[in-house]
């Protein structure tokens, strides 16, 4: 018996978390592809997620291909997990493994960046000065963390000593930022939380930081002494406005305030103030405690190609996909995965999940021959976690429509155990399956 | 690949546990249920007494198995929040209860043999 031909049309990657062997009778579906016999140069920027699940992908769908992967970093961080160490249920090497492990056999891969890309010419110079010619190009790069974009601030004020966390750094930082946050909760004060005016990479990490400090401050029984307050970038607390309604229901409840429209500038750690740029000025506030996430970019070589929007995110600089196919809108030998696409939304593991089957459909079809029919509708998700043990499993599409995997069984608004179980047990498993290429 | 399939399954779980881990226990439920059939076979009957003590330790195997869940998770009874989470806390119950009721007959069945109960 083939096994891969037990399929069922069911969303993949949360779903999959949940679904255990429930899923298992669904019924018969579409195989797998056959291997395409080609002699295609495909160069992989990036060794991320999205680098390394389309590289096993690719390697498995194409028989002589020429597959490279550039990527300098040589360890892989498991970035979901972050939040979880920030919040002192994991240590930082729970996120850390090293990239090279994630890669197929018999490919190229180069510990080294992009330098330059000229996608006119199909070729990138590595930061080693090495020229890779392509004929196909994936771009996984993920993005970069403008911390330079926080005036005052450095990665290393992070820790309790200052009362600052700033967990989306790295996974040591997210520890550190732990130990800030343990402290404050101890202690006592005003905790500043709060999100940036770019697109960023989950748009629920703020929410869920804030949300866990004041689980954590109540378990402590030291709630009276701490004050909450989330500034929101924008006239909301989450962009898809269902949830925004849920999320300012839960804040209300649970008395953190909430301030609309106010994008962290600066900070003074001598006088402990946060600078916040809002529609009437700019107001400064007192901190006990800060979590500072920076404006978030595309790293500057992608920038620097021509490859960005030229009238859209011009400060961030994304790259111009079509939001369906993820195919560069002119250069059609370039398509795009993850965090670095110009699409409205989804820079999540979730998104890359659903962007990998649509990239490998589209290149793949090419190379036979025929025509890609995958399409992606910005599918994302995000276990909004509101404390420890409970998460609200809201799974969305471009569209703003709640698209729950388990309709009827697992409520999106709700807050459940099982939508936790999946965050801190089964996300991990399924994010390795994907980057192996088999999830 | 958005779909289901048993071989995704089987990756996701053999990433949870590791691979030999998630096979070590496979092999040893299977081994179980099949000893389970071995002694039913052998024996020709369900054996009422054994079936008695198997059903008694239910609890026991039910209990232990949330236990387990609670302990590995970060979580508590106090994070039931709705019809699902007791769906899923008394299918972990269930699948413990049976699972160790199963043990429990087979451990009694190759123990004490088939002549225990006549």
């Amino acid at each position: 018996m083939d096994l891969n031909n037990i399929t069922a049309s069911r969303r993949g990657f949360l779903g999959l978390a949940g679904a255990g062997g429930a899923a298992l009778a669904f019924g018969a579906g579409q195989g797998q592809a056959s291997s395409v016999r080609t002699n295609a140069r495909i160069l992989i920027l990036g060794a991320g997620a999205g680098g390394a699940a389309i590289a096993n992908r690719l390697s498995e769908r194409l028989d002589g291909a020429e597959i490279t992967v550039l990527d300098g970093r040589s360890e892989h961080w498991y970035q979901p997990g972050f939040t979880l160490i920030a919040a002192g249920l994991r240590g930082a090497d729970y996120a850390v493994s090293s990239t090279e492990r994630w890669l197929p056999r018999g490919i190229n891969f180069i510990d080294e960046y992009a330098a330059e890309l000229d996608p006119e010419a199909n070729r990138v110079t590595t930061t080693g000065g090495q020229r890779i010619e392509y004929d196909y190009l994936i771009v996984s790069t993920g993005m970069v963390l403008d911390w330079d974009g926080i005036e005052g601030f450095d990665l290393s004020m992070v820790g309790p000593e200052n009362g600052i966390s700033a967990h989306y750094a790295s996974p040591e930082m997210a520890e550190l930022s732990w130990r800030a946050l343990d402290k404050f909760t101890d202690e006592g004060g005003v905790g500043m939380f709060g999100r940036p005016a770019t697109e960023k990479k989950c748009a629920g990490a703020p929410v869920k930081i804030c949300f866990l400090g004041e689980d954590i401050a109540t378990t402590k029984g030291n709630r009276e002494k701490c004050e909450f307050v989330y500034n929101a970038q924008s006239q909301n607390l989450f962009g898809v406005p269902v949830i925004h309604h849920r999320v300012r229901q839960i804040m209300d409840e649970r008395n953190i305030n909430y301030r609309y429209e106010h994008v962290l500038k600066g900070i003074d750690l001598g006088a402990k103030t946060a600078t916040y740029a809002t529609p009437s000025g700019d107001v400064t506030d007192n901190w006990d405690f800060i979590n500072v996430i920076p404006p978030m970019r595309a790293p500057q070589v992608i920038r620097d190609s021509g490859l960005a929007w030229a009238d859209r995110w011009t400060d961030q600089g994304w790259i111009e996909v079509d939001t369906q196919t993820l195919r560069h809108a002119r250069y059609p030998n370039v398509f795009g995965i993850g965090d670095i696409n110009g699409v409205p939304k989804g820079k999540t593991a979730a998104s890359v999940k659903f962007h990998i089957p649509v990239v490998e459909d589209h290149l793949v079809s090419e190379i036979a021959g025929r025509e890609g029919t995958q399409l992606y509708d910005g599918y994302t998700s995000c276990p909004l976690i509101t404390r420890v043990g409970r998460a609200m499993l809201v799974e969305f599409d471009y569209q703003d429509n709640l698209t729950p995997s388990f309709p009827g069984l697992i409520a999106p608004l709700e807050e459940l155990w099982i939508s936790w179980l999946m965050k801190e047990v089964a996300l991990k498993a399924t994010y390795n399956a994907m980057l192996r290429g088999r999830a | 690949m958005e779909e289901f399939s048993l071989m995704t399954i089987l990756a996701v779980f053999e990433e949870m546990f590791g691979r030999g881990l998630f096979w070590t226990m496979v092999v040893v439920a299977l081994a179980i249920t099949a000893a389970w059939v071995y002694v039913l076979v052998r024996d020709r009957s369900l054996s009422m007494r054994k079936f008695l003590l198997a059903q008694l330790s239910m609890p026991l195997g039910g209990i232990a198995a949330v236990w387990f869940v609670l302990l590995i998770t970060n979580s508590g009874l106090r994070d039931i929040g709705g019809p699902i989470d007791v769906i899923v806390l008394l299918g972990v119950f269930a699948a413990g209860a049976v699972g160790f009721a199963i043990l429990v007959y087979v451990v009694q069945s190759l123990v004490r043999g088939r002549a225990a109960d006549s």
